[in-house]
């Protein structure tokens, strides 16, 4: 599918969705509320197939996060981005897509890991590379941690 | 090696492989569930070898950033660079020289070269035939001299800037290729008989650690994992980069998926790498290896990716911008991660031993997965 095409598949998905195309590839803006009707929609509506999530993407905006799901589809070869918004940033929650894409497991555990974005329904929501007593989200843009951290 | 050993309620053991353990090549920590020596459960503990990579590029200059990603998966360090290099150039609409372009494949292909090998003798020695290490590491000596001659270092190359790369190459370079090549074409038949076709290996890895090609896409797999499979997921074919539609290579594919099938592509991946470098050391083309750029890079507001193949897959870099000096938000998208993630699916159910000669087959480099 070209991206005008795209466009205007997802718009009836959500209409709500705002898009950009700035990029070489389509990005969609929704919220997170928006994300896992229009995820199981991606994955299997027969002209959309996005079957392989490639990257899922943390982001610390200061005052809310936003999660970035990077997708391509093996068969259609054609690539979208879709960007979740979570408006609550002391407790970010979204749903989680593991039981769509199984790649999404780790993906979410590290976001939750070092962004401390909550996926809902995750199956084994656990800190992944740091250890499970470390306080705070070492991406976020507000962390500080004088001893680890050297400031150039 | 094996810290804690415990029983689960059903009277399964629960044992530690790692992090310190020769079979996980590096700070891997593996729990495994085990019913007698059938595995039940494996689940990766991470995070030994973690820097936060991502938060140190953050207050790290556009040129800055680039070489700390040489210490991410280190065999491929010259791939990442690359990888990094596009992303920057994207932004600021770099128009990298024929010359460096071409120089760049090169590398990129003797360090997929370099990295193959590593894996092939690492892979005999999990199985347990040792002699394939030394042959493995002696090929490999040449180009890392190569490369020590070119770049000035031997395995974290850091020869990749934005618009091209850091230096000419080494009056030497082309000679001293063309006698590579010369020397693995005449060793690589010797590979074949010294292990492809050993029977005790091909039953070690025949039908071991099979995973379907729905599976693995869903797994996220990429590279040779995924090529096992039949899929087409080849970067350089997808979405080529710095002059690949140009050379004439196959993506290769097997059908099987299981470790014999990896196996299998990766060691046709070094004849069809022997192949790039052979069509284009003599023909190089003149001119200037590097982009006239300004000495501080701004990237624009907005957001970039890049993708490459590396020697273990789709390595991605997503770079969020706000027109400052550093990037704001930088991911790297690592393909020993996802495909780490598809290690219990290909075991379950399998012997002990089974496990290790599919890790070994996946060629899982532990920096990249941490980060």
């Amino acid at each position: 599918m070209t991206k005008e095409e795209l466009k205007t598949k997802l718009t009836e998905l959500v209409p709500t969705a705002t898009f950009d195309e700035a990029g070489e590839w389509l990005n969609v803006l929704i919220d997170a509320k928006d994300w896992l009707p229009m995820a199981k929609a991606l994955r299997n509506y027969f002209d959309l197939q996005f079957d392989y999530l490639f990257n899922v993407t943390a982001v610390d905006w200061k005052t809310y996060l936003s999660v970035v799901y990077h997708l391509r589809s093996t068969k259609l070869e054609h690539v979208v981005v879709v960007k979740a918004k979570i408006a609550d940033r002391n407790n970010p929650e979204i749903e989680t897509v593991s039981n769509i894409w199984r790649t999404a497991e780790l993906h979410e555990r590290e976001a939750f890991d070092l962004m401390g974005v909550k996926f809902l329904h995750h199956p084994d929501l656990r800190r992944l590379f740091l250890t499970d007593d470390w306080v705070g989200y070492p991406l976020r843009k507000d962390y500080e941690d004088p001893l680890n951290m050297i400031k150039l | 090696m094996i810290e804690e050993v415990g029983t689960t309620t059903e009277g399964d053991l629960i044992i530690n492989v790692g992090p310190q353990h020769p079979s996980t090549h590096g700070v891997l920590h593996l729990v495994i569930t085990l019913n007698g020596e059938t595995v039940k459960k494996v689940e990766p503990h991470l995070g030994y070898i973690h820097r936060s990579i991502e938060k140190m590029c953050e207050s790290l200059s556009y040129r800055q950033f680039i070489y700390v990603t040489s210490r991410m998966d280190y065999l491929s360090s010259h791939i990442n660079n690359q990888g990094c290099a596009l992303v920057v150039e994207k932004g600021l609409q770099i128009e990298v020289p024929e010359r460096g372009k071409v120089i760049r494949v090169l590398m990129a292909e003797l360090t997929r070269i370099a990295s193959h090998l590593l894996w092939w003798g690492a892979m005999g020695m999990d199985i347990g035939a040792f002699t394939p290490f030394f042959h493995a590491f002696r090929e490999r000596e040449a180009i890392n001299d190569i490369m020590e001659e070119t770049c000035g270092a031997r395995l974290t190359m850091n020869y990749v800037v934005p618009g091209g790369v850091m230096a000419d190459i080494h009056p030497n370079f082309q000679k001293k290729v063309n006698e590579f090549i010369k020397l693995l074409k005449s060793k690589i038949d010797e590979y074949y008989i010294l292990l492809t076709g050993n029977i005790i290996l091909q039953e070690r890895l025949k039908g071991v650690g099979v995973i379907s090609a729905e599976d693995a896409i869903n797994f996220g797999c990429s590279g040779p994992v995924v090529r096992a499979c039949g899929v087409k997921s080849d970067i350089r074919k997808i979405a080529p980069y710095d002059g690949y539609e140009k050379v004439k290579f196959d993506e290769v594919f097997e059908t099987a998926g299981d470790s014999f099938a990896r196996y299998m592509v990766r060691m046709n991946e070094i004849r069809q790498s022997l192949s790039i470098v052979e069509q284009l050391i003599d023909n190089i083309p003149e001119g200037e290896f590097q982009a006239k750029t300004k000495a501080v890079l701004k990237l624009p507001k907005g957001e970039f990716y890049s993708r490459v193949e590396t020697a273990r897959g789709e390595f991605g870099v997503y770079i969020i911008s706000e027109g400052g000096l550093t990037p704001y938000r930088i991911k790297f998208r690592s393909p020993g991660f996802s495909n780490l993630a598809a290690l219990h699916h290909m075991v379950k159910g399998s012997k002990i031993a089974d496990m290790v000669a599919t890790m070994g087959t996946l060629d899982l480099v532990i920096p990249d997965i941490d980060r």
